[in-house]
């Protein structure tokens, strides 16, 4: 541990950012909080269920700029649908503009680094955001990320415009010769009126060990409209923590589905921050992972204003020695009258050396509230499987006709067609499921 | 909302019923706590050299430990060297019959409604009061003893089986299980032990009423209940203090143990001081319950009313170790004004075929905070465990919180473990509703509030339900938001 310390120490020194403003300010927080806190263990509660230092005590290098990554590479990973989509390839946290390509106009969809970003227009906007989820995650790795938030990407989808090409982030870790740690950092606003789809993916190149510390954080101003789709399916080696934060400061309406099929130890932290009075959140999730990945999604809402409605559901296919966390909160502030706020987990367990964690917490401030949470662990409904091979289904046919279904939920969820039947393809051969 | 107003003042106006000082000589040790505190009890209580060696482990091993902080309650911290830890009643000789007992101790015990005399006549239920650490007198000894039950205080049952209490104290909470457990076994004053023989089911309830009464005095009591194989009973536990500015602290273990085929009811109205409606003084509960389920097709139960204290810290807790073996936990917490309450269970599924379910009510009113803390396991072999948790929370006014914080640990695909939660508060409807039938909005309220805890009302002995729903109302009658 002592090592990761040094490493993000010497690279901090190494590179000393000399901006001023927020850029350097979030900077140094970053730094000082990481070095007094260090990476959190299991006995920090909100990292009770993920021990996180099992993947960062191995050997990483920080990741450094690199051209080996070439088009070539980035063709072999691209995402169906990508033909008409805005792609921004990011390579070891690194945005790389020429690897990159951008349908829409100026007019719609601005990409700058965040240093040149907060010397023009939205130097506002920038100054109050970055930085926001450190508020909700004062531990060691949104701090370490913060330290070199300065490398970041500035999004901005222009006041009025629906983009009408998604947009897709690929965080590309390059791990053919050596293991590599990377950390990359959007900012996104979505300006008045504006709607967009953001799809994001982590992929990484070669059999070395990766770790990818994201942390996106979005804006969404009112009368916006959000959706992010995140889809991880990556080998044992690939390691991930990964954060957004969503600040709905006006009446908007925000839909995320969280799709992770396999990977290391994956982390997805999903905060939703109600700012707004009448503001909507759906937040959706699907883990269908085996082997011996770790997936733990820590989604917290937190309803500030009156009259929103948030909702949750994620669901879970354990197999194998993978081991489910959920941890959900929803806070309903003393203002926040009237609102309305569900979420539900399930899980259902394929195995007997799969373990599931589960911890859906309430915080309620407010008394006129409809507040509900639930969650359920459990194997298939056994008359359910009687009927179908009562009707001369087989046994295998018939389970995976059921997890399919308990799947579907989630997979109706995504929006863009091209996205979701390239997830429902995995999760059907993952399933054994033939239409 | 006039008429809310005036409910609501009501409510806050409403003192603490059961407030009042006994004025009795007490045999006190100076406040502090040391070895030589430690000592001094045991040689109080004309212990043995193994019962010291053991509180004295404790006390070492507390030493090493720090108040916990993760519960989600704030209060100043317990000065720890400024409680006396031993108060007794000057009762030098040992009692023979009730009319020994002095007449100002029975007449507190009258106030409170359960008069040894009347219980002893009317009610069948054998009582261990006890006030301020000692136990005064134990009714129905004898009837029980024909049976082979041992019914007494735990200081006499340490000095008369202490082949049992050296095999099953600290059996269920080890002393280095948490901070207030450790500190209960270095100093615990006194308590109640309960032994129930093979095959015997005890004929009627056994009870214990403790009550805070010296100022400045801990209260830690320890209680002991073991079922031998085949056996039942059904234990309660009643708990008041009279009215006090400052924080008195409560620190007491509950063990329960099951063998094969046994059951252990266990039913608490816990009612202590709550403090005054500016959140001054009150009692700080921090309670350790646990029983285990040892033994095949063995069941405990946990019903706790709980209405009191100014900081309640209490997860009574099952272990299921035994095959097809049972744990129950129904809860009904009430906080009021200043009140902070961070209360569930914990069930452990170790064997197979082993079930569970927790049904917790959380009302919370004025500016309290009310917690469900409650977590769920089921381990490598639990096959076929069964849990199925309801937690409900009803809010009434804007200044208060409730929190719910379900842990649940699964790793057994044949376990299938629900849990829901809901929020809510009383709905303008459900009031007009009453209001059209002639209830006023206060009954209306009472009514509602009885509907809502019901399932676990259901749960507790007659006696028990009657007291506990006149505590409902007294809590919180009126405070509509």
């Amino acid at each position: 541990m002592a090592d990761l310390k040094e490493l993000i120490q010497t690279k901090y020194k190494s590179e000393l950012f000399n901006g001023n403003g927020s850029l350097q300010a979030l900077s140094q927080k970053g730094i000082q909080l990481f070095t007094e806190q260090g990476i959190p263990t299991v006995k920090h509660e909100e990292w009770k269920y993920t021990r996180i230092s099992s993947v960062l005590n191995k050997e990483f290098s920080y990741a450094a700029a690199t051209t080996a990554v070439t088009k070539a590479d980035v063709d072999a990973i691209r995402l169906p649908g990508y033909e008409t989509a805005n792609e921004l390839v990011f390579i070891n946290g690194i945005y790389h503009p020429e690897l990159s390509v951008i349908h829409s106009g100026a007019d719609a969809l601005l990409v700058q680094p965040l240093s040149e970003a907060v010397k023009g227009p939205y130097k506002n906007i920038i100054d109050k955001n970055l930085g926001h989820s450190a508020n909700y995650h004062a531990d060691g790795i949104n701090a370490m990320n913060n330290a070199f938030a300065y490398q970041g990407i500035f999004i901005a989808v222009l006041k009025n415009k629906e983009l009408q090409h998604p947009l897709y982030c690929y965080y590309i870790n390059d791990a053919r010769t050596a293991s590599v740690l990377s950390q990359p950092r959007t900012l996104i606003h979505v300006g008045v009126n504006a709607k967009v789809y953001l799809v994001e993916e982590e992929i990484t190149l070669g059999t070395s060990d990766s770790f990818i510390n994201r942390v996106s954080e979005v804006v969404v101003e009112e009368n916006a409209n959000v959706h992010i789709y995140k889809i991880q399916n990556e080998d044992s080696h690939s390691s991930c923590v990964k954060t957004t934060h969503v600040r709905q400061l006006g009446v908007s309406k925000v839909n995320s589905v969280t799709i992770t099929l396999n990977g290391g130890i994956i982390r997805n932290n999903l905060n939703f921050i109600l700012e707004a009075p009448g503001c909507e959140s759906n937040m959706y999730g699907l883990y269908c992972v085996k082997g011996n990945t770790h997936v733990d999604n820590h989604t917290v809402v937190d309803n500030q204003q009156p009259n929103s409605l948030s909702n949750e559901l994620y669901k879970g296919i354990i197999d194998e020695n993978a081991n489910g966390v959920f941890n959900g909160k929803i806070f309903v502030r003393q203002d926040a009258q009237k609102t309305n706020a569900y979420q539900s987990n399930k899980n259902v367990l394929l195995s007997d050396t799969a373990t599931v964690n589960t911890k859906p917490q309430l915080e309620i401030f407010a008394d006129d509230v409809k507040c509900s949470h639930g969650c359920t662990i459990g194997k298939l409904d056994e008359d359910a499987l009687f009927y179908l091979r009562a009707r001369g289904v087989g046994e295998k046919a018939a389970k995976a006709l059921l997890l399919h279904a308990f799947a579907g939920e989630i997979l109706e969820k995504i929006e863009l067609e091209s996205i979701r039947s390239y997830a429902d393809a995995i999760i059907s051969e993952r399933l054994g499921f033939e239409i | 909302m006039s008429e809310m107003l005036t409910t609501l003042e009501q409510t806050a106006l409403s003192e603490y019923k059961y407030g009042w000082v006994t004025n009795i000589e007490a045999d006190e040790a100076p406040p502090g706590l040391s070895e030589d505190i430690v000592r001094f009890i045991s040689a109080k209580k004309n212990e043995p050299e193994w019962m010291l060696e053991w509180r004295l482990k404790a006390y070492r091993q507390w030493l090493k430990m720090t108040e916990p902080e993760w519960a989600n309650v704030q209060y100043p911290k317990v000065d720890y060297q400024g409680i006396k830890y031993y108060s007794a009643p000057k009762q030098k000789k040992t009692l023979n019959s009730l009319d020994e007992v002095d007449p100002e101790l029975r007449d507190t015990f009258e106030r409170l409604g359960i008069s040894l005399d009347e219980q002893k006549r009317l009610s069948n239920v054998a009582v261990d009061a006890v006030i301020d650490s000692v136990s005064i007198a134990t009714t129905f000894k004898t009837q029980l003893a024909e049976l082979g039950i041992i019914f007494c205080s735990m200081s006499e049952a340490i000095r008369e089986h202490p082949d049992l209490i050296k095999k099953w104290l600290g059996s269920v909470v080890p002393a280095t299980d948490n901070y207030f457990s450790a500190l209960n076994s270095a100093v615990f004053s006194d308590g109640s032990f309960c032994y129930i023989p093979k095959g015997v089911k005890s004929p009627m309830e056994l009870s214990t009423y403790f009550r805070i009464n010296a100022e400045n005095t801990g209260q830690f009591e320890r209680t002991l209940i073991v079922a031998e194989e085949g056996s039942y009973v059904s234990y309660l536990e009643g708990c008041t203090a009279p009215m006090r500015d400052e924080n008195q602290l409560h620190a007491a273990v509950v063990e329960i143990v099951a063998l094969d085929n046994a059951e252990v009811k266990y039913s608490t109205v816990q009612n202590w001081y709550p403090g005054d409606k500016e959140g001054k003084g009150g009692i700080y509960n921090f309670v350790t319950k646990r029983g285990i389920c040892a033994g095949v097709n063995s069941k405990i139960s946990w019903t706790q009313v709980e209405t009191g204290s100014a900081v309640t810290w209490k997860y009574p807790s099952v272990i299921l170790k035994g095959d097809n073996s049972v744990g129950e936990f129904y809860s009904v917490a009430v906080t009021n004004n200043k009140q902070q309450a961070d209360t569930g269970t914990k069930m452990m599924h170790i064997g197979k075929n082993t079930r569970s379910r927790i049904v917790s009510k959380g009302i919370s009113a004025g500016y309290s905070h009310n917690s469900y803390r409650g977590l769920v396991q089921v381990g490598k072999n639990a096959v076929n465990a069964r849990n199925f948790s309801q937690c409900d929370s009803l809010l009434l006014g804007d200044k208060c919180g409730a929190h719910t914080f379900p842990y649940i640990e699964v790793k057994n695909s044949t376990a299938q473990v629900e849990h829901e939660a809901t929020t809510s508060k009383i709905g303008e409807d459900q009031i007009f509703y009453c209001n059209q039938r002639g209830l006023d909005t206060e009954t209306a309220v009472a009514l509602i509030i009885n509907g809502f805890a019901k399932e676990v009302m259901n749960q507790l002995p007659m006696e028990f339900a009657v007291e506990a729903q006149k505590l409902l109302a007294i809590s919180l009658e009126g405070s509509v938001g």
